[in-house]
C-alpha cells in the first residue's frame, strides 16, 4: 500500500470513487453525474453517495441539483457537504460539494491558473467531511490538463477505489475528443467501467419523428471498437434540460426549508421522466462494472 | 473563507489581476494596498515572448476571440463560420488560431485534420484550406489524433505563444481565436499576449439554458475584469424545427429567459440567434462548410447577418461588401463549377 495521505486518510470512509469524464464540453458529464447520483439515491440499498464538482470555471452541479445559493460551513472535522436530500429525514445521503458554494456571488468568474486549481482539489479531497460513503461522483471539466492530472496525483493513493464512466455525444467532433479521454484513461491507468452516448436522437413531441439531431450510434461504435462496455444510449429529453435547470429555489436566498422542499421536488421529478427510466439499466451497469473492476484488482493483487 | 480572488475586493479597478505577470507592477498597481505582496509573489517579469509577439501581430488588423464560459455550445463551430465567411472575399485574408490545446476541434470542421506543420525560414506556416484562410492549431502536430494532450498550463501557455510569435501568419485582416471553456490559463494567456497589440474584443457564444447562461455570466465577468471588450453574444442552438412535421420545438429551453435575458441583464448586445440544424453538426463533422453547402437555410442567415453585424465587423474597410452578398457569390460559383 502507498503510504498514508491526509486525503488517503479522509477517504478511508468512501468505498468507490467514480469520475466522469470527455475530452468534449458540454456532452452531458454534469448531468449524468447527476442523474448517476440520483440513480444510485433511488437504489433499495439505500447507498450514501457523495458528489464532488471539480469543475471550477465552470461549475454546474449546484444548479443541477437545485442547491443554488446554499454555503459551505466549516466544522472541527473539515468542510460540511450541502446535502440535497437534507429534508428526507434526519439521515441525509447525497452529499456535495462544489466551488459553486464557496462563490460570493454566482456570476463571480473563477480565473485560476493552474496551481490554484490543483490547490483548491487538493483542499476538496483532503478537508470535506463526506462521512462514510458507498459512492463519490467525481464531475470533471472537459480536457485533460490540471484538473485531471492534479485529481489523479491526489488519488493515486487510493488508486484501487478508482474507476471512470467516458461521456460523449455521437458526433465525430465529440468522439474525437472522447478518443483522447480514453488515451488519458489508459496513460493513468485508471479503469473504465464504460462509455454513454448521450443526446443520441430526438423524438418530437409533435409528430413522434426521431431525428439524428446530434446523429446517433457513433458512441456505441467507438464502445466497440475500442472494447469499452456500452452503458447506453439517452436519447435528447428536453424535460431533462428544463429539470436540471430550473431546479432552483424560486426565492433564491430566502429561507432554507423553501430550498430544501424543491431540493427534495428534483429526486421525485427526474424519477417521472424518460431519462430516469433508462439511466436505471446505465447505473446498474455501472454498479456491476465496479465489481467486475475490484474482483479484477483484487485478483491481480493490486 | 477562501482567498478566491484574482482580483482582491481591495484592488483599484484596473488590477492586471495577482496571478498576472504584471502583478504588482502594472499602472494599476501603484498605490494598491496589495503591491508589495503582489510584487514580491510572482517571481516572474514580463514573457520575454511579448515583444517578438507584438512584432509578429503587427501585421494583423483585427483580432476577435471566440469565447463561452460553457462547453460544446458551439464556439468552434462558430469561429469556423466566421472564418468561411470572411475568407469568401478573395481580398480578405483571415487567419484562424485554435487554442483549445486539449480538444482542438478546428482541423476536423475545416477538413484539414490530416495535414501536418511545417516550417520555414520564417517559422511555422499555417495549414491552409483555401489561399485566404490559413489555420493553426495544436491538432496539426499531434502523432496521432487518438493522443491526449496531457499539459498543465505553463505548457499551453508556452503553445499559445508560440502560435503568436513563431507562425507566420503573413498579413491578416482578420484573426479568429478559438478557446476551450472556461476562464483559466488559456484565456488569461492569450489575452495577455494580445492586449497591447489590441483586440477587437471576444464574441460570447451560449445556448438558451440556464445551465449554460451561468457559465457565460462567469465569462462577462472576466471580460470584464480583464479589460477585454464584449463585441456580443449569439444564442446557438436556439430552436429546432422537426424536418418530419416543421413544428418547431424547444431542445434547450430558455428557462430563465435566455440570451435575450441575459444581454438586457449585462448590457451586452445580443448579436442573434442561430438555430439548431442537424446538418450544422454533420457539416462539421465532414469538415464541409455549412455556409456553403446551405447557404439558404435558415440558420445561414443567422450567422451571416450576426457577422455582417457592425460590431464583429469593427467598422472594418476590409469589408465593404455586406456578408449576405458574399454567400450568393458562393452559391452562384458553386452553381457555376456544376
Ligand atoms: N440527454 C439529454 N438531453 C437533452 N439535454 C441534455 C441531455 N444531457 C444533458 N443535457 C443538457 O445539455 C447541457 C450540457 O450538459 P452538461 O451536463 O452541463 O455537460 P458538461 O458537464 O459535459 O459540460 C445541459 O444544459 C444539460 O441539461
Ligand atoms: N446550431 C447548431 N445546430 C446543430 N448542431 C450544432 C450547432 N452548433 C454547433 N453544433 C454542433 O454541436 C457540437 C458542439 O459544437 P462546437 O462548435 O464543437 O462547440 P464548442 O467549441 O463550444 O465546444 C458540434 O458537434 C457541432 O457540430
Ligand atoms: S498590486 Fe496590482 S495586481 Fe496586486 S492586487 Fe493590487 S492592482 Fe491587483
Ligand atoms: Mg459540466
Ligand atoms: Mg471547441
Amino acid at each position: 500500500m502507498s503510504e498514508e495521505t491526509p486525503i488517503s486518510r479522509r477517504l478511508k470512509s468512501v468505498r468507490h470513487i467514480i469520475i466522469v469524464c470527455s475530452g468534449k464540453g458540454g456532452v452531458g458529464k454534469s448531468s449524468v453525474s447527476t442523474q448517476l447520483a440520483l440513480s444510485l439515491h433511488a437504489l433499495s440499498s439505500r447507498p450514501r453517495i457523495g458528489i464532488l464538482d471539480i469543475d471550477l470555471t465552470g461549475p454546474s452541479i449546484p444548479r443541477m441539483l437545485g442547491l443554488d445559493g446554499h454555503g459551505v460551513h466549516q466544522s472541527s472535522d473539515g468542510w460540511v457537504p450541502v446535502y440535497a436530500d437534507a429534508q428526507q429525514g434526519s439521515d441525509p445521503r447525497l452529499a456535495c460539494m462544489s466551488v459553486g458554494f464557496l462563490l460570493k456571488k454566482k456570476s463571480d468568474s473563477v480565473v485560476w491558473r493552474g496551481p490554484k486549481k490543483n490547490a483548491m482539489i487538493r483542499q476538496f479531497l483532503s478537508d470535506v467531511r463526506w462521512g462514510e460513503l458507498d459512492y463519490l461522483i467525481i464531475d470533471t471539466p472537459p480536457g485533460t490538463s490540471d484538473e485531471h492530472l492534479s485529481l489523479l496525483e491526489h488519488l493515486a493513493p487510493v488508486h484501487s477505489k478508482l474507476s471512470a464512466v467516458i461521456v460523449t455525444t455521437p458526433q465525430a467532433i465529440a468522439l474525437l475528443d472522447a478518443i483522447k479521454c480514453l488515451s488519458f484513461t489508459r496513460a493513468v491507468k485508471l479503469p473504465v467501467l464504460g462509455l454513454i452516448e448521450n443526446m443520441s436522437g430526438y423524438v418530437c413531441p409533435c409528430c413522434g419523428e426521431i431525428s439524428n439531431m446530434f446523429s446517433t450510434k457513433g458512441g456505441e461504435e467507438m464502445a466497440r471498437r475500442e472494447g469499452l462496455t456500452f452503458l447506453g444510449a439517452l436519447p435528447v429529453d428536453t424535460e431533462l434540460v428544463t429539470l436540471l435547470d430550473a431546479a432552483e429555489p424560486s426565492s433564491a436566498g430566502g429561507p432554507d426549508e423553501a430550498i430544501d422542499i424543491k431540493a427534495f421536488d428534483i429526486l421525485k421529478r427526474y424519477q417521472e421522466t424518460s431519462s430516469a427510466k433508462l439511466f436505471r439499466s446505465v447505473a446498474d451497469r455501472v454498479v456491476a462494472g465496479i465489481a467486475h473492476v475490484e474482483q479484477g484488482s483484487a485478483v491481480a493483487g493490486v | 473563507m477562501l482567498d478566491l480572488d484574482l482580483f482582491p475586493s481591495n484592488a483599484p479597478d484596473h488590477c492586471p489581476g495577482t496571478e498576472s505577470e504584471l502583478a504588482g507592477k502594472a499602472d494599476a498597481c501603484q498605490g494598491c494596498p496589495n503591491q508589495q505582496t503582489c510584487a514580491t509573489s510572482t517571481p516572474k517579469g514580463p514573457d520575454p515572448a511579448l515583444p517578438f509577439i507584438r512584432e509578429r501581430i503587427r501585421s494583423v488588423k483585427h483580432k476577435i476571440i471566440v469565447l463561452s464560459g460553457k462547453g460544446g455550445v458551439g464556439k468552434s463551430t462558430f469561429t469556423a463560420q466566421l472564418g468561411w465567411a470572411f475568407a469568401a472575399d478573395d481580398h480578405v485574408q483571415t487567419g484562424i488560431m485554435d487554442v483549445d490545446i486539449c480538444g482542438p476541434s478546428i482541423p476536423t470542421i475545416f477538413g484539414i485534420a490530416s495535414e501536418q506543420v511545417h516550417s520555414s525560414s520564417t517559422g511555422w506556416s499555417p495549414v491552409y484550406v483555401q489561399d485566404n484562410l490559413g489555420v493553426m492549431s495544436v491538432g496539426f502536430m499531434l502523432p496521432s489524433s487518438r493522443d491526449a494532450v496531457m499539459w498543465r498550463g505553463p505548457k499551453k501557455n508556452g503553445l499559445i505563444s508560440q502560435f503568436l510569435k513563431d507562425v507566420d501568419w503573413g498579413d491578416l485582416d482578420y484573426l479568429v481565436i478559438d478557446t476551450p471553456p472556461g476562464t483559466s490559463d488559456e484565456h488569461l494567456s492569450i489575452v495577455q499576449y494580445l492586449k497591447e497589440s489590441g483586440i477587437d474584443g471576444a464574441v460570447l457564444v451560449t445556448t438558451p439554458q440556464e445551465v449554460a447562461l451561468q457559465d457565460v455570466r462567469k465569462e462577462i465577468d472576466f471580460c470584464r475584469k480583464v479589460g477585454l471588450p464584449i463585441l456580443g453574444l449569439v444564442e446557438n442552438m436556439s430552436g429546432f424545427v422537426c424536418p418530419g412535421c416543421k413544428t418547431e420545438s424547444q431542445i434547450f429551453k430558455p428557462s430563465t429567459g435566455g440570451a435575450e435575458r441575459l444581454a438586457k441583464e449585462t448590457g451586452v448586445e445580443l448579436l442573434g440567434k442561430v438555430p439548431l440544424d442537424p446538418r450544422i453538426g454533420k457539416s462539421a463533422d465532414y469538415g464541409v462548410s455549412f455556409l456553403d453547402e446551405y447557404p439558404d437555410s435558415p440558420a445561414s442567415i443567422a450567422y451571416l447577418n450576426i457577422i455582417d453585424s457592425e460590431s464583429v465587423l469593427h467598422g472594418s474597410g476590409a469589408l465593404t461588401m455586406p456578408l449576405l452578398t458574399f454567400v450568393t457569390g458562393i452559391k452562384y460559383i458553386l452553381d457555376d463549377s456544376r
